[in-house]
């Protein structure tokens, strides 16, 4: 028999299909004009624009090295972070942090004014011979400094979920730390760790105010896709359009590689532990 | 093995743990001791610090003449270091390995030179021990809660343990399967007679499993005594209620010699 559901409750599962049906529709409506408008000659054409290739080759070669970076630096912090019992340790997980919250192009400025040529610490590093500001260098600089956080803090939850007494165990039977790690941490927290590292990527990929300010706009040596598209959009719309849907179509493959490697693993811990 | 009368392993400590203090001193041979007590009496953390994942702030933990954590002597061997076999209530299985690749792991953090045929084949010969043989290549989740119990025996035996410590092994067990691990457990700790200290709320474990008990209360230990003996004049009215409760009869008990040393009640 049908339960009857009272009129209040109907009018409020209305009301919230309502309102989710228009940011839905908020949300797609820009995406359907994105691949809709001008036609696929049109975007075609504007693929074809000499910033394309330069920017894209740039975007995926400096993404790839600064989600390297993150990574392969980020990992042992995220479990140090997640098991230490220090307070500096909170207060430095938060402090991490800082860049979420910190408009990209604030960012940008406080690199530029901590590394740049005439930079507090500009000078130093020149009679190192190395000036950072507006090389490709600074565009991996700037995107490790707006990323990185999205993988940490992934990195620390995923770290900080795992079983105590599983831990516990694999220390008693004499696991070594970096074996405490690599064999059972990693593998346990992988999903999360994955699903951060593409986090990371994807707010990497996307990074513009931090890259225009420290790195500057500079077709083939610092011009990410977004700032082609900055650029391209005072050329021809079209252009603007055609570099976007390359990187939205970048975006939709993270999301289905996300998707693939983010089954559920609470289930199979579950179904595993039961 | 139970007769043996020396003291394996000799736990004194006192430990701070938020509002609440710690003060045991604890010794066990051959014969296995049930730490009984109601919730919030610092079990856990008693065997918790004996592993090494908590410190105390004063006393001294020795394990085969080997000094584990002296806070006089600023020792404190690392939990990896302490040779001590740790049994949680969930077993402590790792889900991402199948049966016999989780005694591997306890094999390979021991003896860092062996091949992997080596270490397979040694691991394939302890789920063989405990009658699992046929499950080695099984996923956890196809295993059931008895068959669990036994890898996790079969895994923290393979890493060689000089002492044996148990968190509620039947805890989170079906009633069927608990008397079929309590069985099993009771013949292994037998046979291993590995100083071995059990945490547990249920009498049934107690007369199985142990021969001496101790009973804590408020992270002290009230009492501590053969079972027979704490039976027949429960220290503190949660073991009062314990083994009254219990109605079984008393084949499971096994009469050991008298309680070693003065150390026990504190």
């Amino acid at each position: 028999m049908r339960q009857s559901v009272p009129r209040s409750r109907r009018l409020y599962d209305t009301a919230m299909v309502g309102l989710g049906g228009i940011l839905l529709l908020f949300i797609v409506l820009p995406f359907v004009a994105l691949v809709l408008d001008g036609g696929p000659a049109a975007i075609l054409r504007g693929l074809g624009c000499s910033l394309t290739w330069p920017a894209l080759r740039l975007s995926l070669g400096t993404t790839l090295i600064s989600v390297v970076l993150v990574v392969v630096g980020g990992t042992p912090l995220a479990w140090w972070l997640a098991r230490s019992r220090w307070r500096s340790a909170r207060w430095l997980e938060i402090l991490l942090q800082l860049p979420v919250v910190i408009p990209p192009a604030v960012g940008g400025i406080a690199l530029l004014l901590a590394f740049g040529r005439r930079g507090l610490f500009g000078g130093a590093l020149e009679r190192l011979g190395w000036t950072p500001a507006f090389s490709a260098v600074a565009v991996v600089m700037a995107q490790v400094f707006v990323s990185a956080p999205f993988y940490l803090q992934a990195a620390v939850q995923a770290f900080g979920r795992l079983d105590p007494n599983l831990l516990a165990v694999a220390r008693s039977l004499g696991a070594s730390p970096p074996r405490l790690l690599f064999r059972v941490a990693l593998p346990l927290a992988r999903p999360w760790l994955i699903g951060g590292a593409a986090m990371s990527w994807a707010r990497a990929l996307g990074e513009f105010g931090a890259t225009l300010m420290f790195a500057g706009n500079m077709t083939g040596k610092t011009q990410t896709l977004p700032l082609a598209i900055y650029t391209a959009l005072e050329l021809d719309i079209h252009t603007a359009q055609a570099l976007s849907l390359l990187l939205v179509s970048f975006a939709f493959a993270l999301l289905l590689f996300l998707r693939r490697f983010n089954r559920d693993p609470e289930v199979a811990r579950r179904l595993a532990t039961q | 093995m139970t007769g043996d009368s020396v003291a394996q392993l000799s736990v004194a400590v006192e430990a701070v743990l938020g509002s609440f203090s710690l003060q045991a001193s604890l010794e066990v041979g051959g014969e296995p001791l049930a730490l009984v007590g109601p919730n919030g009496s610092g079990k856990t953390s008693l065997l918790l610090t004996i592993l090494g994942l908590r410190q105390p702030e004063r006393g001294r933990i020795v394990l085969c003449d080997e000094v584990l954590f002296d806070a006089a002597l600023a020792i404190d061997r690392p939990t990896e270091e302490r040779h001590l076999a740790y049994l949680p209530q969930d077993f402590g299985l790792f889900p991402h390995l199948s049966a016999v690749e989780n005694v591997v792991f306890a094999l390979a953090c021991r003896s860092q030179r062996a091949s992997a045929q080596q270490r397979r084949d040694e691991a394939m010969t302890w789920l063989e021990r405990f009658g699992i043989g046929k499950l080695a290549d099984r996923s956890l989740a196809q295993l059931s809660g008895g068959e669990r119990q036994r890898i996790a025996l079969a895994r923290a035996l393979a890493s060689s343990p000089k002492a044996l410590l148990l968190d509620e092994p039947t805890a989170s067990l079906d009633v069927e399967a608990r008397v079929e691990v309590r069985t099993f457990l009771a013949e292994s700790i037998r046979s291993l007679g590995l100083p071995t200290i059990l945490v547990t709320h249920d009498a049934n474990d107690v007369e199985a499993l142990a021969s001496r008990v101790a009973v804590l209360e408020k992270g002290r230990v009230a009492g501590c005594g053969l079972l027979a003996d704490i039976r027949q004049n429960p220290p503190t009215s949660f073991a009062g209620k314990l083994f009254d409760s219990s109605r079984v009869s008393g084949a499971g008990a096994m009469a050991g010699p008298s309680c070693i040393g003065d150390a026990c009640h504190n």
